[in-house]
């Protein structure tokens, strides 16, 4: 009886060095807070800001008719300043057609296919990642928000799920570097929180705009896991997931990151 | 797509040093990179920026291999008088942009473009007593 308590406080002691608590409200941070002055800089002024670059890009492809339907983004939504107010902040949301919460690169394309009769467009591609920067851009500022009720929950969970899943060749968790370790360095640069408080943002190494799904993507090769593809439902899960833990934090798109 | 964002100060005194910045929107593709297959990417690169006041140029750069994509560049020039600043990036493959901004030169003691700091009160100027 004794053998079996011990072996019990054992098991319990691993459990918990391995999946520590998520990081307490007060602790979090945006990837900002970890950023050199300069690159703050960069981020702050909307001149040197060069996700802006894709902002007025995105503008331009918003007022464009285009399709079968012969339809410009702004014919329905109108003018996106007023009206995509906060929609980034939402996102990933619930499909009711689908039956699963869409990313907003997807809920684009969604647009795109379905009311334009446009083909759509692939992921990563300069002109949607012009057009989701255009469109969160409209949220900067605002607290994530994303909603969960009864049917994304077990998407949710899913997320949390993968998050704290070890997995690849380094049997490797997110959560061992980004709850437990984030006040650590990886290769002389800092592990960060991941909350995802600027997509699509401008990263130096890129030298280009990218999706959140770009950099869970970098991440999970890193931990030696077989990727999953862009679009992957594996990847909104997680994406739901990075949302709701940073849920009221504020929304900087274009964010700008080394 | 080419797209530029420039930031010239709308109002200037005259002889007053004036930032102006530039981010424009180029892949800036190097020339010495190859893709999988080991075919070589040919370069292509904005070579030559320049910036004209009035028709005078006042500041001109040259553009390598080696400078990141969208390059952003600062520099300064002297406001002398009320008029046009065009700015013009040229490059490889027939590249071509120009954006022009207007700046208004007023006298020495007109109004300046960025509100000044209030006078600190007494209070806080001499410090607590």
């Amino acid at each position: 009886m004794k053998r079996w308590v011990c072996a019990a406080v054992g098991t319990a002691g691993i459990v918990a060095t391995a999946f520590a608590a998520e990081i307490p409200r007060a602790e979090r941070r945006s990837g900002y807070d970890f950023m050199g002055r300069e690159t703050r800089a960069m981020q702050d002024d909307d001149t040197a800001n060069p996700g802006m670059l894709w902002v007025l890009e995105g503008e331009a492809l918003w007022n464009r008719k285009l399709g079968a339907a012969g339809r410009a983004c702004a014919d329905c939504h109108g003018d996106a300043r007023a009206n995509m107010k906060g929609v980034a902040a939402r996102h990933p949301s619930f499909d009711a057609v689908r039956a699963r919460p869409l990313g907003l690169e997807e809920r684009i394309n969604v647009c795109r296919t379905d009311r334009q009769q446009a083909p759509p467009l692939a992921y990563e591609s300069r002109e949607l990642l012009a057009l989701t920067a255009y469109v969160a851009r409209q949220s900067r500022g605002l607290p994530i928000d994303v909603t969960i009720d009864e049917r994304t929950q077990p998407f949710l969970d899913a997320g949390r799920a993968t998050f704290f899943r070890r997995q690849g060749q380094l049997n490797f968790a997110c959560a061992q570097c980004h709850d437990d370790n984030w006040k650590e360095k990886l290769a002389g640069a800092p592990i960060t929180q991941a909350h995802p408080t600027g997509y699509p943002l401008y990263r130096l190494e890129w030298q280009n705009v990218g999706s959140l799904q770009r950099r869970l993507r970098n991440c999970i090769t890193g931990m030696r896991v077989d990727n999953y593809p862009l679009g992957a439902p594996e990847l909104v899960d997680l994406e739901l997931y990075l949302m709701w833990r940073a849920r009221d934090m504020k929304l900087e798109t274009p964010a700008v990151r080394p | 797509m080419a797209s530029a964002l420039i930031n010239v100060p709308s109002r200037a005194k005259r002889g007053e040093v004036i930032e102006i910045k530039a981010l424009i929107s180029h892949p800036m593709e190097t020339g010495y990179r190859r893709t999988q297959l080991g075919v070589r990417i040919p370069r292509d690169i904005i070579r030559v920026f320049v910036c004209t006041y009035n028709g005078t140029e006042v500041f001109r750069a040259e553009l390598h291999s080696a400078i990141a994509a969208n390059p952003f560049i600062v520099f300064s020039t002297v406001a002398t008088e009320s008029g046009t600043l065009a700015l013009s990036w040229t490059g490889d493959n027939g590249f071509s942009v120009t954006e022009s901004a207007t700046i208004i030169v007023g006298d020495p003691d007109m109004a300046p473009h960025t509100p000044q700091r209030s006078e600190p009160s007494r209070e806080t100027r001499d410090g607590p007593r």
